[in-house]
């Protein structure tokens, strides 16, 4: 499915990542990250698994990352792709 | 052993990744008023994905879910019920009714996730005054409820009484939960003390608390850990005195006497079961000689 | 004969500046100093180049240094630490030449033996009289020690007392004596308090930090060495700092006084003088306002120099004699090694300062640290730059536990009897890993910027841009 809104979740607090979604025709992650060279690449894999878990196969996924592990990060998109899908409908 | 319980902010990342070293016996992580309103989702999926990763080891996990007539409460509770947490805390509980719903929602949700009826346990709040009233009655309600527990902020201002250092407002709702768990047989935990940065105040707040017959009480901040643990751990000297009563007591059975005193004073049942309980809670604690391997 | 000179132009010329000498400065005044700016400024107007810049440490204060770098008048520093602001200029390669780190025992060393040789030394000064007796302790910008400046006054060439207080002849206490002063210049001012001294440090509040501090309590309690006589040293920030306040209940319980503090003297080891725990201080550098005070009033608080805190060539210095020190890390690896001269990117953002000398010297040296800072994990598989060889690095200390240097066994069992939760360094680093997940490995490739001299002479390791 394509995301159609646009929606927001978590913070930029340390150990915390904020995730923004926006509509788009692929699947695109982008990340800013103070752990860029550590977990840059970790954090792109995360987000796309993430959004593919969840049957998302159209957004933008940005990502301004405080640090947060994986757990967080999953929860994170999460949240904000499920916001995103209820903002539209 | 429940001495201490620490309240974790169910939408904090930080604070949920370390909130087992701080040495609290029960972690609650809280959706309800340490989440903002806008929040309360992007909780929900934090505290269930921070418990299938994070491992709390010794630490027993209570999940606070919001009130019930909110519009959070089923999520919640569809959400926290798969966790498998030890026990959920659900808030502004005003009478055995509450407890009656609330139980009712959590044995759905442990069918729809094939768990046995009645394994999550309850420790519901009692920050109204009705809540207080009712204390017996929510109490008893179900066998789900394990323990009560006092929330004074709130129930202050359902008192309209002015909340002070000294908690004269709150000292008759703290005795009657005290009452009203262990006429039910079950656990009381005492409220939070709030002033972070007073030590000492922090201290007398948790000795009263256990003169009074609480079981331990809960804590808003890391840094609180220690010292309520302390005063609700027995002392080297309980332990002491505990062992020679058990001793005095073993003896009086060797010699046939049937009564015991020691130091002049008479060893009587409730002295017997109360050394007994500090003995457990020291072997528990591995306290006074019972240093675990 | 008048010492007394009119303005840093003049100093320079009695001094002869020319291209290619070098100029010391020390630390004391920190990121309230002002005198290296000034002196380089000038410097810069007279048309000087290629000066070499030997600082006991550089602070953000000093970010002009970098233009005098891309301009030519600077083209070498030796230092033993250097914040973050000039520290990415050097990562970035703004410097030709490698910086040469050194120790606050191996800097007084070298200068001692004459392996560095000190054209001028311009000495900052809170407090001199018109011949060069100087003093840290009096004055508007009152610092305290002046440790590490004693070396350099000693044996440089020149030396230049720069001072906004003359007080009238002779100037008592001198730490500097006019013995080895050439010239006295009075500026305006020579350092802005607020940067000099904090108004008081403090301990950390994070609940995390207070945890590895309570923990490092009971390391020191079961190591042993906590009996009558004990001597002790911690860092100035996070959780060092707050070892002190757990580390007081013990030494009450157990009725033990201790000889020594030593350091890197703040407030909390002046309340431990006071209130008894202690006998002395001895002093290298005054961090906060009640230091101040106290090596001012207190004859139990010394100043020494740096020679006498941690040269390896001195007779003997204060470090040997140390039982206990507490240190930070950036890093530290499966084999202890410990980097605090860079960012976990590579980046500089410190120097070994004291580390590598108390870590050699003391007969417990301790890091704390947290498990793991935003997502990266504590221990590494191999430091980015060790500042302080793993073999001088007894115990690791975190808020999930301790690990002990596998060559010091009989503390491990000490420490497990103790009832402290002690894991095999590589347990901690799987521990972090677990939790972070296990981070991809950065390390720049460019060319090396800075050497890091030990204290025993050798260049243990180098430090690589991280641009070309």
């Amino acid at each position: 499915m394509q995301i159609q809104g646009r929606a927001m979740a978590g913070t930029l607090e340390s150990n915390d990542v904020m995730v923004t979604v926006s509509p788009a025709q692929a699947l695109e992650v982008q990340v800013t990250s103070i752990v860029l060279g550590q977990f840059g690449e970790e954090l792109k894999r995360v987000a796309l698994d993430t959004a593919a878990q969840l049957g998302v196969q159209g957004a933008l996924i940005e990502l301004d990352d405080r640090g947060a592990v994986e757990c967080t990060v999953r929860a994170r998109v999460e949240t904000a792709l499920t916001r995103a899908k209820e903002a539209k409908s | 052993m429940r001495r201490s319980m620490m309240f974790v902010p169910g939408n904090n990342p930080g604070m949920l990744l370390n909130a087992d070293v701080y040495g609290a016996d029960s972690l609650i992580l809280d959706l309800e008023d340490a989440v903002a309103p806008g929040e309360k989702d992007a909780a929900r999926v934090l505290v269930r994905n921070a418990l299938r990763a994070f491992d709390y080891g010794s630490a027993e996990v209570i999940i606070r879910i919001n009130p019930l007539g909110t519009p959070y409460i089923e999520d919640d509770i569809r959400a926290v019920v798969p966790l498998k947490p030890a026990l959920i805390m659900p808030t502004k509980v005003a009478g055995a009714e509450d407890i009656h719903a609330v139980s009712a929602m959590i044995r759905a949700a442990e069918r729809e996730n094939g768990l046995p009826e009645g394994s999550v346990g309850l420790i519901p709040l009692l920050e109204t005054a009705l809540g207080i009233e009712n204390a017996y009655q929510i109490a008893t309600a179900d066998p789900r409820v394990k323990a009560i527990f006092l929330g004074a902020e709130d129930l202050s201002s359902d008192l309209q009484a002015i909340r002070s250092k000294e908690n004269h407002e709150i000292l008759y709702a703290r005795g009657r939960v005290v009452m009203a768990a262990r006429a039910a047989g079950v656990d009381c935990y005492d409220t939070p003390f709030t002033d972070v940065n007073d030590d000492e105040g922090l201290a007398q707040d948790a000795a009263f608390a256990r003169a009074i017959g609480f079981t331990g009480k809960a804590v808003i901040s890391p840094r609180h850990v220690p010292a309520v643990n302390e005063a609700f751990s027995p002392s080297d000297k309980d332990i002491a005195y505990a062992r020679e009563v058990m001793a005095v007591i073993e003896e009086g059975e060797r010699m046939g006497r049937g009564a015991v005193s020691l130091r002049g004073k008479m060893i009587d049942k409730p002295i017997v079961d109360r050394a007994r309980r500090v003995l457990e809670a020291a072997e528990a604690l591995g306290l006074g000689g019972y240093e675990h391997e | 004969m008048n010492k007394l000179i009119g303005g840093l132009k003049q100093a320079m010329d009695a001094c002869k500046l020319r291209d290619g000498m070098t100029l010391s400065f020390h630390h004391h005044l920190r990121n309230g100093d002002q005198v290296l700016n000034q002196v380089l400024a000038q410097a810069a107007a007279l048309g000087v180049k290629g000066l070499t810049i030997q600082a006991s440490s550089l602070f953000d204060v000093h970010a002009p240094l970098i233009d005098h770098i891309k301009s030519g008048v600077v083209t070498g520093i030796e230092t033993n630490y250097m914040s973050g602001g000039i520290g990415r200029a050097i990562s970035e390669g703004v410097l030709a030449q490698p910086v040469r780190f050194r120790s606050h025992g191996g800097r007084p060393d070298a200068i001692d033996t004459g392996r560095v040789h000190i054209d001028i030394a311009f000495v900052a000064a809170p407090a001199a009289d018109a011949r060069g007796n100087a003093n840290g302790v009096a004055g508007p910008a009152a610092c305290g020690s002046l440790g590490y400046a004693m070396s350099d006054a000693r044996h440089a060439e020149r030396v230049v007392i720069v001072t906004d207080h003359l007080e009238p002849y002779p100037l008592m206490p001198a730490s500097i004596g006019e013995e080895d002063v050439d010239y006295v210049v009075q500026v305006d001012s020579i350092g802005d308090p607020k940067g000099i001294v904090s108004g008081t440090t403090r301990i950390t509040r994070d609940p995390v930090g207070l945890t590895i501090a309570r923990y490092a309590a009971q390391v020191i309690e079961h190591s042993g060495l906590l009996k009558p006589g004990f001597s002790f040293q911690t860092g100035a920030g996070g959780a060092s700092l707050a070892v002190t306040q757990y580390l007081k209940p013990i030494m009450k319980r157990l009725g033990v006084t201790g000889s020594f503090g030593l350091g890197g003297i703040t407030g909390y080891l002046v309340d431990m003088l006071e209130e008894g725990y202690f006998e002395s201080l001895l002093d290298v550098q005054c961090f906060d306002l009640r230091a101040v005070q106290s090596i001012r009033d207190n004859p139990r608080h010394q100043e020494v120099s740096a020679t006498r805190y941690a040269s390896p060539s001195a007779k003997s210095a204060a470090v040997n004699s140390l039982d206990v020190v507490v240190l930070g890390a950036t890093e530290i690896d499966t084999g202890f090694n410990v980097n605090v001269h860079t960012d976990s990117n590579g980046v500089i953002m410190g120097g070994s300062g004291g580390h590598s000398d108390t870590a050699a010297g003391a007969k417990l040296s301790m890091i704390v640290a947290p498990l793991f800072r935003a997502r990266l994990p504590i221990v590494v598989d191999k430091v980015l730059c060790v500042t302080t060889p793993g073999d001088t690095v007894d115990v690791l200390v975190t808020q999930r536990g301790v690990a002990v240097n596998p060559a010091r066994p009989e503390l491990r069992d000490s420490l497990k009897q103790g009832g402290l939760p002690v894991f095999d360094i590589e347990e901690l680093k799987n521990m972090a890993e677990r939790v972070t997940g296990k981070p991809a490995l950065v390390r720049p490739q460019g060319r090396v910027v800075a050497e890091v001299e030990y204290r025993d002479q050798r260049i243990i390791d180098s430090i690589h841009s991280i641009t070309g």
